[in-house]
C-alpha cells in the first residue's frame, strides 16, 4: 500500500540523483505534494513559487525553455484550475516539455471537502490539444508512467492521489503511451478504470468471478491518447460495459470511452462517478459509498 | 541615433501597413512600444546563441497584441521575410494575430495577458542556476499588469533576486475601456515596483537615448529591474495618438492614406 503521490516524491528523489537536468517546481505544498524529498536533498533545484499555481506554470515553462526537465507540482484543483489557461495558452499552445504532476485528485481527497476535491482535472486536460493525460494505479504504475514521461515530449498531465492504493502491478509490467492495461479476458462484461478505482475494480471483478460472473478490467492508466482499439476490443467481446472513477461522469473516462464507442460501435456504457455534484468532507471511503463509487455499485450493474 | 529613428519610423509604416492590410489589429499599443523594441533588438541585445542554441538575451512580448511592432523588427532582423509581414492575421499566414512560438525568432505565445513574466523569470532562473551570462527582457502594457498573475511574478523576481530580468511597462495610460487610471487605477507605479523590489527607472519611452541608456545600467543592476516607460499610445499618427478607440481596430482607406502621408511612406 502506498499513495501514488508517495511514488511520485520517491521517484523525483531517484532520478535527483541520476539526472542533474531535473528540477521541480511546487506551490507551498511541497510536504503534500511530496516533492519535500526532492528539496530536502537538492534545495538549489526545488523551486517553491508560494501560492501562485498561476506563476508556477510559467516559470516553469521559462526553465523548460531553457533546456531544464521540469516537473510542477500543486493539488489538481489548482494546478488544472487556477492554472488552466497558463497550461493552455502559455505551456500547451507552445508545446512546452513539462510534467504537470497534480496530486490530491478526485473524492479520495477526503477530508478537505468540496472545494479542495477535483472531479473536474481529466475533463480540462482532455480538451487542450495537445496534452497527455496519465492517470496510474499504483506504486510501479506512477514509477513506470513518469519514466515513460522523461522520453515524452510536450505537456504532459499527470493525475496522482492523496491516499493509499493497493500493489496492483508486478515490476516487470509495461506502460505505454496510448495504452492500457486488461485483467483477465472474462466475456460477460468490462470494467473500465481508472487511478483509484482500478483496485476496487479489481475486487469487483473477483466478488462476480465466485458468483459466475466472469467479466475483465481495463485500467486506462493513459487517458489521452486513449488506447481506442482496446475499447473497440472489450465493446465487442464483451456483452456489459461499465465504468467507474473517482471523477465527474461528465468529461471523465465515462465520457472518453462513450466518445470512442459512438464513433466506431455504438453500444450502452453504465458510467458510475460523480454524478454532476460537488463532493463533500469526511473519510474519502465513505464519501465514495455516497457517490456509489464501490465494488458493491458494479457488481449491481452485471446482476 | 539617426539611423535607429529611421528604423522606428519604418516599423512604424510596417505597423500601418499589416493592420490596414489584415483589417483587423492593434495599432495603438503597436504603435507605442516602437522605440522600446528598436533600442532592444538593434541596440541592446546580444541575439547570438550559446553553446546551447539559445539566444544569450531573451526576449518576451507580454502584451502580446502588439505583434505588428514585433513582427516588423523580426523582419528588420532578418527572421521573418519582409513580403509575409502583409499576411499578417490572414487564413494563409503564419503570422498569427498574438505571437505564436511557431514563428521564428519568438520564443513563446503570448497573447493572453499576464503570461509573459513568468516565463520570463523562469528563463532567468535557469541562467543563474547555470551560472550562465545574459539578459532576460519582457514588456508588458501597463494595462496588461492588473492581471494578478504579474504580481506573482514580481514577487518571485524578488524572491530569487533575478537582477538578470528587465521588465519593461509600456506605459501609455489607455486600455480597451478608457484610461488605465479609471478601469483599475495604477496610481504610483514606480513607488509599488520599487516596494517589491525592483530596480526602477522611468524615462520617456520614445526617446531613444534614454531607453538606452536605462537599459545599460539595468545590465549592472544588482536587483530585478523594471523600466517605466512613459509612452503615447498610436504615436506616430496624428489621429491615433492617445484615442482610446485606436486600441484595436483597423483603418480606412482615407486613414491609411493619411497615416502613410504622416509616416512619409509610398503608397
Amino acid at each position: 500500500m502506498k499513495s501514488t503521490r508517495k511514488a511520485y516524491g520517491e521517484f523525483l528523489l531517484g532520478e535527483g540523483l541520476k539526472n542533474e537536468n531535473i528540477v521541480v517546481f511546487d506551490a507551498d505544498l511541497a510536504s503534500a505534494t511530496q516533492t519535500q524529498m526532492f528539496r530536502d536533498k537538492f534545495p538549489s533545484r526545488h523551486f517553491d513559487m508560494g501560492i501562485s499555481e498561476q506563476d508556477m506554470v510559467g516559470t516553469a515553462c521559462g526553465m523548460a525553455l531553457s533546456g531544464k526537465t521540469v516537473f510542477a507540482s500543486s493539488f489538481a484543483i489548482f494546478l488544472t484550475g487556477r492554472a488552466f489557461e497558463q497550461i493552455r495558452n502559455t505551456a500547451a499552445y507552445s508545446n512546452i516539455n513539462i510534467n504537470l504532476c497534480a496530486t490530491h485528485s478526485g473524492l479520495s481527497v477526503g477530508e478537505d471537502g468540496a472545494t479542495h476535491q477535483s472531479i473536474e482535472d481529466i475533463a480540462l486536460m482532455n480538451v487542450i490539444p495537445g496534452m497527455k493525460v496519465f492517470s496510474p494505479a499504483d506504486e510501479i504504475a506512477t514509477r513506470k508512467i513518469l519514466k515513460q514521461c522523461l522520453k515524452l515530449d510536450g505537456p504532459k498531465y499527470i493525475r496522482l492521489g492523496r491516499s493509499e492504493t493497493p500493489d496492483i502491478y508486478s515490476s516487470d509490467e509495461e506502460f505505454e503511451l496510448g495504452k492500457s492495461h486488461t485483467f483477465g479476458n472474462g466475456q460477460d462484461g468490462t470494467i473500465f478504470a481508472t487511478g483509484m478505482t482500478v483496485s476496487i475494480a479489481l475486487e469487483a471483478k473477483q466478488i462476480l468471478k465466485e458468483k459466475g460472473i466472469n467479466v475483465r478490467v481495463v485500467d486506462l492508466y493513459c487517458i489521452k491518447p486513449v488506447d481506442k482499439e482496446t475499447i473497440i476490443k472489450c465493446a465487442k467481446e464483451t456483452e456489459k460495459l461499465v465504468s467507474i472513477e473517482d471523477h465527474s461522469v461528465i468529461g471523465g473516462i465515462g465520457s472518453v470511452i462513450s466518445d470512442v464507442l459512438v464513433e466506431n460501435l455504438p453500444k450502452k456504457i453504465t458510467k458510475i462517478g460523480v454524478q454532476d455534484k460537488f463532493g463533500k468532507s469526511g473519510n474519502y471511503k465513505k464519501i465514495y459509498e455516497l457517490y456509489g463509487i464501490t465494488k458493491e455499485n458494479i457488481i449491481n450493474k452485471f446482476i | 541615433m539617426q539611423d535607429l529613428i529611421n528604423i522606428s519610423n519604418d516599423i512604424r509604416k510596417d505597423i500601418i501597413e499589416m493592420i490596414y492590410e489584415a483589417k483587423s489589429g492593434h495599432p495603438g499599443g503597436s504603435l507605442s512600444c516602437v522605440e522600446i523594441l528598436v533600442a532592444l533588438y538593434f541596440k541592446i541585445m546580444d541575439l547570438s546563441l550559446d553553446e546551447n542554441n539559445m539566444q544569450v538575451d531573451r526576449f518576451i512580448l507580454s502584451k502580446g497584441h502588439a505583434s505588428p511592432a514585433y513582427y516588423a523588427v523580426l523582419s528588420k532582423k532578418g527572421y521573418i521575410k519582409h513580403e509575409d509581414l502583409i499576411t499578417f492575421r490572414k487564413y494563409d499566414s503564419y503570422l498569427e494575430g498574438h505571437p505564436s512560438n511557431k514563428i521564428k525568432g519568438v520564443e513563446i505565445s503570448t497573447g493572453s495577458l499576464g503570461q509573459g513574466m513568468s516565463v520570463a523569470n523562469g528563463m532567468a532562473l535557469e541562467k543563474k542556476l547555470s551560472g550562465k551570462n545574459g539578459m532576460i527582457y519582457c514588456l508588458l502594457g501597463d494595462g496588461e499588469i492588473e492581471e494578478g498573475q504579474v504580481w506573482e511574478a514580481f514577487m518571485s523576481a524578488h524572491k530569487y533576486n533575478l537582477s538578470n530580468v528587465v521588465a519593461i511597462i509600456d506605459n501609455n495610460g489607455l486600455q480597451i475601456d478608457g484610461t488605465v487610471e479609471s478601469v483599475k487605477k495604477l496610481d504610483n507605479l514606480y513607488n509599488k515596483l520599487a516596494s517589491f523590489g525592483f530596480n526602477v527607472k522611468e524615462v520617456n519611452g520614445h526617446d531613444l537615448s534614454e531607453l538606452i541608456e536605462a537599459l545599460n545600467e539595468a545590465k549592472l543592476s544588482d536587483k530585478p529591474n523594471c523600466i517605466i516607460a512613459k509612452t503615447i499610445k498610436g504615436k506616430g499618427v496624428s489621429f491615433m495618438e492617445n484615442q482610446v478607440q485606436w486600441h484595436g481596430k483597423s483603418l480606412s482607406d482615407d486613414e491609411y492614406r493619411l497615416a502613410m502621408k504622416e509616416l512619409g511612406g509610398n503608397i
